[in-house]
């Protein structure tokens, strides 16, 4: 394997739980509710996958519990911002401050505990393809897993009616409500999808890219999801090039500074960052205003009677 | 630096001691002793080892000390917790990181009577004493080791920052290597992050990937040797045994040692003869100790063990004196016949042979 591999490599495990986790706020996003807390969705998701998989010895029941821890803490935020209409910068920094706590308690008995490797889906003939063979064929399945869901995201959000209605209430839940339009149970079910992508995510950095848990090892990639989806302008299939763009910066500044290049580590780990920063500002100097954000994000949904 | 001013605390110890007449020790029955840690207790590290350090209080005086801790707490906002020890009727209170270092002073002058200590600062009173550890003595071994095992002639560093103690580190280890081996070359990479076991493993792959074959670490997760196993190459496990984690691949991991201290400590405490001290301790106080010497030629763990006890000794200082600076210079030795305490603790340049620079 040449260097030039092994950095392509490493990108993708580094892009990967960023894509996945990015995609389910982009979802949640996309029906009208802002939900912060991914980084405690995806703190929980990596406690649980990991509890489970060392428990019962399963790396599948491990996601499932990764997953569905997840979605059962989107599903606390829905009845906060659902149910009461509460605010919802509000509730999704508490439930990323009480996602990185109870992760502590969950994991507690784990820490110290550690999985063999996912092995990689070999496809063969394939894969021994020169340099793009182990890029593209050998890689292990939530990689796979994370490309075709966002294309399966694409598809569902342009081309399907269950796609326009969600897009339309996060547009104007207003509207969408008069004309009958189900506000709640869609954004309900957006919220959960958008926990189980966070709880993937966890179960991906836990189960996949370091095989241990720790109290905190999220270390703040929800916070960049977050960032992914405004950089992305809502779109998936730039949700996808953000993503493996953060990941590449990410990666190739240590690289950099194995090499050599002479260039300060504390810039070069600050690269990702000024990238959003200026996408953001590209994005707004085209368009007068961040295009693309939904019209009722963030705002509490209270019928009219 | 610290004989003088561990002097100068010791004399304002004995004159607040006259002064206050009744705050003169007195043997106690029971105590209780308090820690605040700055990370999780379950990370595998740094305050994992410290926490080490209170169960063996509990073990060494059943039915007389009794321990809590605060686990996770933020540099920024420990003086609220501190004083929470204080109020609680603690007699003896350890706040673990060095950021901890003005808030435990605030509190100490508050509470004259309750015993604190902090490690790795340099600030003290007549009821705060400091306490640290010479990691450099075990990285000057593990990188004879390196120098040895290296076939590729490049060994490897995952820093957290590049401050004085991450970088006399990086230079104990490189001086480590030279020593056995002229030719070794090193490659840094500085994670920035103490703690981010998935960019703790990234950094380990990018060394790895450009020909590193022995990786040194200086943060706190297994993640780094961890990536080693995985490519079949060897590291060091940092703060705490990580063999578990690694059972190919470690060689041997320098281990924070606090529980010796923390129970003599506590015995001073009960006996009436606690004292506002410095203590840095290394190999020889075995505040600092090797893990056994495993997956190397017997003649490699042999020299290691040698160096060891060289060093426990006090028959060699990694930072014996000539060193020579990145330009060719000498640095000047203040110290006798090596660097000071004062020059290893503010160190800020690359020995000769390190063709990096330190990010500024």
């Amino acid at each position: 394997m040449t260097t030039f591999e092994a950095i392509l490599l490493t990108i993708v495990t580094a892009s990967t739980p960023l894509l996945i986790a990015a995609l389910g706020e982009l979802v949640t996003e996309r029906s009208g509710v802002l939900n912060l807390g991914v980084e405690g969705m995806m703190a929980m998701g990596a406690a649980c996958s990991f509890a489970a998989a060392v428990t019962f010895d399963s790396t599948v029941l491990g996601v499932a519990a990764g997953m569905l821890a997840g979605a059962l803490m989107a599903a606390l935020f829905a009845l906060l911002v659902l149910g009461f209409a509460a605010n919802q910068t509000g509730s999704g920094l508490a439930l990323t401050i009480l996602g990185l706590g109870l992760s502590g308690l969950v994991g507690a008995p784990f820490v110290g505990a550690r999985r063999d490797p996912v092995p990689p889906v070999d496809i063969p003939g394939l894969s021994d393809i020169p340099v793009i063979g182990r890029l593209f064929f050998e890689q292990d399945l939530f990689v796979y897993a994370s490309i075709t869901l966002t294309i399966l995201v694409a598809l569902y959000l342009v081309r399907t009616r269950s796609g326009l209605t969600l897009r339309s209430i996060g547009e104007n839940h207003t509207s969408a409500n008069a004309l009958g339009l189900p506000v709640w149970r869609v954004r309900f079910w957006a919220i959960l999808f958008g926990g189980a992508c966070a709880g993937l995510a966890g179960a991906y950095l836990a189960l996949v890219y370091t095989r241990f848990w720790s109290p905190g090892m999220t270390a703040g990639r929800g916070w960049i999801a977050l960032a992914l989806v405004v950089f992305a302008a809502w779109r998936p299939g730039w949700v996808l090039v953000g993503a493996y763009i953060f990941g590449a910066a990410t990666v190739l500044q240590l690289h950099a500074q194995a090499a050599q290049f002479g260039v300060p580590s504390q810039l070069l780990s600050a690269v990702p960052y000024l990238a959003t920063i200026l996408a953001l500002l590209l994005l707004s100097i085209r368009h007068g205003r961040a295009i693309g954000a939904p019209g009722s994000l963030g705002v509490p949904f209270v019928p009219d009677r | 630096m610290f004989s003088g001013k561990v002097f100068g605390a010791l004399a304002g110890a004995a004159v607040l001691a006259l002064s206050a007449g009744g705050a003169v020790a007195q043997p106690k029955d029971k105590i209780k002793v308090g820690f605040i840690y700055v990370g999780p207790v379950g990370d595998h590290g740094w305050s994992y080892q410290h926490d080490q350090g209170r169960q063996a209080i509990e073990k060494a005086f059943p039915g007389k000390v009794t321990t809590t801790f605060v686990e996770s707490v933020p540099e920024a906002d420990s003086e609220r917790a501190i004083e929470q020890l204080a109020r609680t009727g603690h007699d003896l209170i350890f706040t673990t990181s060095f950021g901890f270092m003005e808030p435990t002073l605030k509190v100490a002058k508050k509470y004259p009577n309750i015993k604190f200590e902090h490690a790795t600062g340099f600030k003290r009173a007549p009821n705060l004493a400091t306490y640290a550890a010479k990691f450099h003595e075990g990285r000057y071994i593990i990188g004879q080791i390196a120098g040895k095992m290296t076939k590729t002639d490049t060994i490897g560093y995952v820093g957290a920052f590049p401050i004085p103690e991450v970088i006399a580190g990086i230079n104990a280890f490189y001086l480590g290597a030279q020593s056995v081996n002229p030719d070794v070359k090193i490659k840094i990479v500085f994670a920035n992050t103490w703690y981010d076991p998935a960019k703790e493993g990234d950094a380990a792959k990018a060394l790895l990937d450009q020909g590193v074959d022995v990786l040194a670490q200086h943060t706190d997760s297994p993640a780094p040797i961890q990536a080693a196993e995985a490519r079949g190459k060897f590291g060091f496990g940092q703060a705490s045994d990580m063999e578990r984690f690694a059972p190919k691949a470690q060689l041997t991991a320098i281990v924070d040692n606090w529980s010796d201290y923390y129970v003599a400590r506590t015995k001073a405490v009960l006996d009436g003869t606690w004292k506002s001290e410095d203590t840095w301790g290394g190999l020889d106080s075995k505040m600092v100790v090797m893990t056994p010497y495993k997956n190397m030629p017997d003649d490699v763990k042999k020299l290691a063990e040698e160096t060891e006890a060289a060093i426990r000794s006090g028959k060699l200082n990694p930072f014996k004196c000539p060193i020579i600076g990145q330009d060719g210079k000498e640095i000047e030795c203040k110290g006798n016949g090596a660097l000071s305490d004062e020059q290893v603790l503010g160190m800020n340049f690359y020995v000769k042979g390190i063709e990096d620079k330190i990010p500024q």
